[in-house]
């Protein structure tokens, strides 16, 4: 008798599965929802916050945080953390502004420097925790505090202002117009090229494609999220430059993060670096790497806010790094790592500055923006869990 | 169902009473049996009657009865996923009351436990695969974790370890200190302590599940010897295990599950090994090693006095000059019992070995140097770990990233990740190896053991290795996917590629090979060709006897 292979019974497991998928694609919806119902609710409460003025202010003040949650992202989903970014922020943004006031640089090689600088903490970071192995919360822990000292010496205490108009422009300009329309038509014309173009790959390799409608629903959803957004920031002055440079480095860390070998390695290593190993994944130089990412939109975020507020404080960018790791936590990045979008941060970072406006507009006393945030912190991570375990259950 | 249950249960009874009590030195178990006509409820220690439990869409458990005797040894049987380890949390009060259908009974009352604390306070103590002792908190603590001797809660310290001793004894453990911590205990010995903490809960049903599955030969043997003892006391067990010897060599009664559902329970003396895999599986397996015709080729690995030092202790070697040669559409049977470095030597092999390595490793006439899996995986080899959970997969990834996870370079371009090829290469790995999931979405955390051995499987077929290290492939792993996995081997053999395979179980090791290495202290004390090689003179090589 020819010994037959034994078929399991998979057919329950397929569907219990699927309601996994489901779920999984509900918790992303869950986020907009969430900021949906805040946007509402501020709008019920007050007139002004639904209008195109604050709208771009509110964008305007997510963009620092913004900034480094992308690259707090890949630090957490490598299973670390990087405490420093605020001090990172406050020190280069010092150094950028001691570069041209004091020392009278033009723009371009004052920015180039100073994301330099930041690439430099970075590798350092990295080499500590990477090489070293000293813990990564340690190692970014003695930076905050070390840069923070750094600053203060550096600029022996005062504040260093003005800058150029040319570096005001980073943090302080609008882009017109037309030149927003103009952008916007070349974006949606590439989205609609990238669509048709994935399905012709996908239809060359003989893999099934979704129906042409849908697919095409898809894109012109996004396509008319992108004419909407520069439509409502045409309502004031224009989309702010930081939200140009917020959503250029989003798209460009999902890319990283979704399609290149490095993303894929990052993620391995935070859901089980044991297995990365074993498969071959230099596991110390992708942790480098994301440290020096991680410094990188650090020193961005310090040009940034330096330009906006036109001027280097001792105190700037304190606690940054706390907003940073709320807004991924919030966009849904675990902090055992292995999981974790860019856009989840993005959208993180928005609910945060949506709150912090929205209870400015009222008038609620600072105090109370304290409590509610951290309030909503807890909240979004216990929801978190809760769907998690139910997942499980 | 309860009424093929009941009746094999009376046969049982019958059949014991005739023939083989009498043999049995135990006169409380007797003196139970003979008051059981008049007191049938009270027989039992425990009765789970119609459980059914279902998750979201699927059926876990489909109306199971499970009838323990009270004093016995009641084995139960099935392949993963037939649902034991859920009937077992059912019974242990993991799933509380009300989450499934159907009633427990304990010694003739019906419970319903809310929590594990409920079903402790009731006798039963789950002992799980996983060892959950506190590594750094010594035995005495870790024995009574949550329920320390305590006044005012100020732990009463000599009272603590005074009670410890007494456990210890109890269990064999008269060498072990109360005060040692339990990381320096080895697994088999920590193994004997969570026995000890269940005891000293005042537990009179155990559960075991899959006990040996970690243990060496005489840490089983010692197991087993504890387990026969606490019978002899009284205590009731319920052993879970997929290695049918200690079944017989334990259980009295076994009782077999199948996709979810009851197949029936047995007096152990009425069924054989096959007899139970056939219940198992639902069919005869005339043939659990699928043997082909071979037809080795040139030497592919050659490795020539290698040897390799403890990383904590860098004077002893964990590899002691070991050479061994393999050929092209080969297999190498690693024997050996636990501790005798055979993981040590294929993860060294590997560049996954921490310990500083001596000696030369050969791939196709060429010396190649390893330091690490990268360098291990550029030369050639590819190894399947012997921990998949925890070495081999990343859990919460899907099936595709899984397999293109050593592959990336391949499949990419500018370091950007080729999508297609990517779906190609998993779509491909997926059919080849028959692996069974949802989508190449799924998560592999949600698969089976059997197919999650697959997707570990598919990663390193799709590096096309010269070499393939395989460290135990088939552990956790039932016995229909097995066969799957035996006779993926014997193609990867055909197609060329050299297989060394490590393995605890003789018969797959006397099944498979084609030469069968026997490692012990770190050396190659033996090497068999497989006509030559038996059970008996591998076991006698391997524990260091004669004729080695």
């Amino acid at each position: 008798m020819k010994p037959s292979v034994p078929s399991q019974p998979l057919v329950q497991e397929r569907r219990s599965l699927r309601a996994l998928v489901g779920r999984f694609d509900l918790r992303a919806y869950t986020m907009i929802l969430a900021l949906v119902v805040i946007w509402v609710f501020f709008a019920l409460l007050n007139d002004a916050f639904l209008t195109p003025r604050n709208l771009s202010n509110l964008f305007l003040q997510m963009s620092v945080t913004a900034i480094l949650a992308i690259g707090m992202v890949f630090v957490i989903v490598a299973g670390h953390i990087d405490l420093s970014v605020g001090s990172i922020v406050g020190l280069t943004g010092g150094v950028a502004a001691i570069l041209q006031v004091w020392y009278g640089w033009p723009t371009l090689p004052v920015v180039v420097v100073t994301i330099l600088l930041g690439i430099v903490i970075g590798l350092v970071h990295g080499w500590w925790v990477a090489y070293q192995a000293v813990p990564a919360f340690i190692v970014t822990l003695g930076g905050m505090m070390a840069y923070r000292g750094i600053l203060m010496g550096i600029t022996k205490g005062q504040t260093v202002a003005p800058l150029e108009d040319s570096f005001k422009a980073i943090g302080q300009t609008y882009v017109p117009a037309t030149v927003g329309w103009m952008a916007a038509a070349a974006i949606v014309v590439l989205l609609y090229v990238a669509a048709f173009r994935r399905r012709a790959a996908r239809q060359r390799y003989g893999f099934a494609v979704p129906s042409l409608a849908a697919d095409m629903a898809k894109t012109t959803a996004i396509a008319a999220l992108v004419l909407l957004f520069v439509f409502l920031m045409n309502q004031y002055k224009g989309i702010p430059v930081p939200i140009v440079l917020v959503l250029a480095l989003a798209v460009l860390f999902t890319f990283l993060a979704r399609r290149t070998t490095f993303g894929r390695h990052v993620y391995a290593i935070g859901g089980n670096v044991e297995a990365a190993r074993l498969s071959g994944i230099p596991i110390r130089r992708r942790i480098l790497t994301v440290f020096v990412l991680s410094g990188m939109l650090a020193s961005l975020a310090g040009i940034v806010l330096t330009a906006r507020v036109n001027a280097a404080t001792i105190g700037a960018g304190t606690m940054y790094e706390l907003d940073a790791i709320a807004a991924c936590v919030i966009g849904g990045t675990s902090l055992m790592g292995g999981s974790g979008t860019i856009l989840g941060a993005v959208l993180g970072a928005l609910v945060m500055a949506s709150l912090d406006n929205g209870m400015s507009i009222m008038n609620l006393e600072t105090f109370w923006q304290y409590i509610v945030k951290g309030t909503i912190l807890v909240l979004a991570v216990w929801v978190d869990m809760y769907s998690r375990r139910r997942q499980k259950a | 169902m309860t009424a093929t249950a009941e009746t094999t249960n009376a046969a049982v009874r019958g059949k014991e009473r005739g023939a083989s009590a009498p043999l049995r030195p135990w006169p409380r178990r007797t003196a139970v049996r003979g008051t059981e006509a008049r007191e049938a409820m009270h027989a039992y220690a425990l009765e789970m009657r119609n459980i059914t439990k279902t998750f979201p869409g699927v059926k876990a458990l489909d109306h199971v009865n499970l009838k323990v005797r009270k004093g016995e040894i009641h084995a139960l049987c099935g392949e993963n996923g037939a649902g034991k380890s859920t009937l077992m949390k059912v019974l242990s009060g993991f799933y509380p009351a009300g989450s499934y259908e159907g009633e427990i009974v304990i010694h003739g009352e019906v419970r319903r436990f809310q929590g594990i604390k409920d079903a402790e306070r009731a006798g039963i103590a789950i002992i799980h695969q996983e060892l959950a002792l506190v590594q750094g908190m010594s035995v005495a603590e870790n024995l009574f974790l949550g329920s320390e001797p305590a006044r005012y809660g100020i732990i009463d310290e000599p009272r603590l370890y005074a009670e410890a001793r007494r456990w210890l004894d109890l269990v064999g453990l008269s060498d072990v200190s109360p005060n040692t911590p339990v990381a320096q205990l080895g697994i088999g010995q920590q193994q004997l302590v969570e026995i000890a903490k269940a005891l000293a809960k005042r537990a009179d049903i155990l559960i075991l599940d899959e006990p040996t599955a970690a243990l060496t030969e005489s840490e089983v043997e010692r197991l087993l010897r504890l387990l026969e003892d606490l019978r002899a006391k009284g205590v009731t067990c319920i052993y879970i295990s997929h290695k049918l010897n200690e079944v017989f060599r334990l259980a009295d009664t076994i009782t077999v599950l199948r996709d979810g559902k009851t197949v029936g329970t047995y007096p152990a003396a009425e069924l054989d090994e096959n007899r139970v895999i056939a219940l198992m599986v639902g069919r005869e397996l005339t043939e659990r090693f699928p043997r082909v015709a071979r037809h080795p080729g040139d030497v592919v690995l050659s490795v020539r006095h290698f040897s390799v030092y403890d990383p904590h202790n860098p004077r002893k070697r964990v590899i002691d000059n070991v050479s061994f040669t393999v050929r092209k559409g080969e297999i190498v049977g690693i024997a050996g019992l636990m501790g005798a470095g055979r993981t040590e030597l294929v993860s060294s092999l590997f560049g996954a070995f921490p310990g500083r390595t001596e000696g030369e490793v050969v791939v196709e006439g060429t010396r190649v140097r390893i330091a690490s899996p990268r360098d291990a995986i550029a030369a050639g080899l590819a190894l399947v770990p012997e921990d998949r959970k925890q070495l081999g997969l990343v859990l919460g990834m899907d099936v595709k990233a899984n397999i293109s996870m050593a592959n990336l370079q391949r499949l990419s371009r500018y370091g950007v990740i080729n999508e297609n090829e990517e779906i190609r290469a998993a779509e491909t790995s997926v059919r080849e190896l028959r692996i069974k999931a949802a989508s190449l979405e799924t998560p592999v955390g949600a698969l089976s053991g059997g197919n999650q051995q697959k997707v570990v499987l598919g990663k390193w077929l799709l590096a096309k290795p010269k070499v393939l290290l395989l460290d135990e492939p088939t552990r956790g792993i039932d016995v229909g996917a097995k066969y799957e996995l035996y006779t993926l081997m014997n193609e990867l053999v055909r197609h060329g590629v050299a297989i060394v395979m490590v393995s605890s179980e003789l018969p797959e090791i006397l099944g498979m090979s084609d030469r069968i290495l026997v490692m012990r202290e770190g050396r190659i004390v033996a090497t068999f060709n497989r006509e030559d090689a038996t059970q008996e003179n591998i076991m006698l090589a391997a524990t260091g006897g004669v004729g080695a």
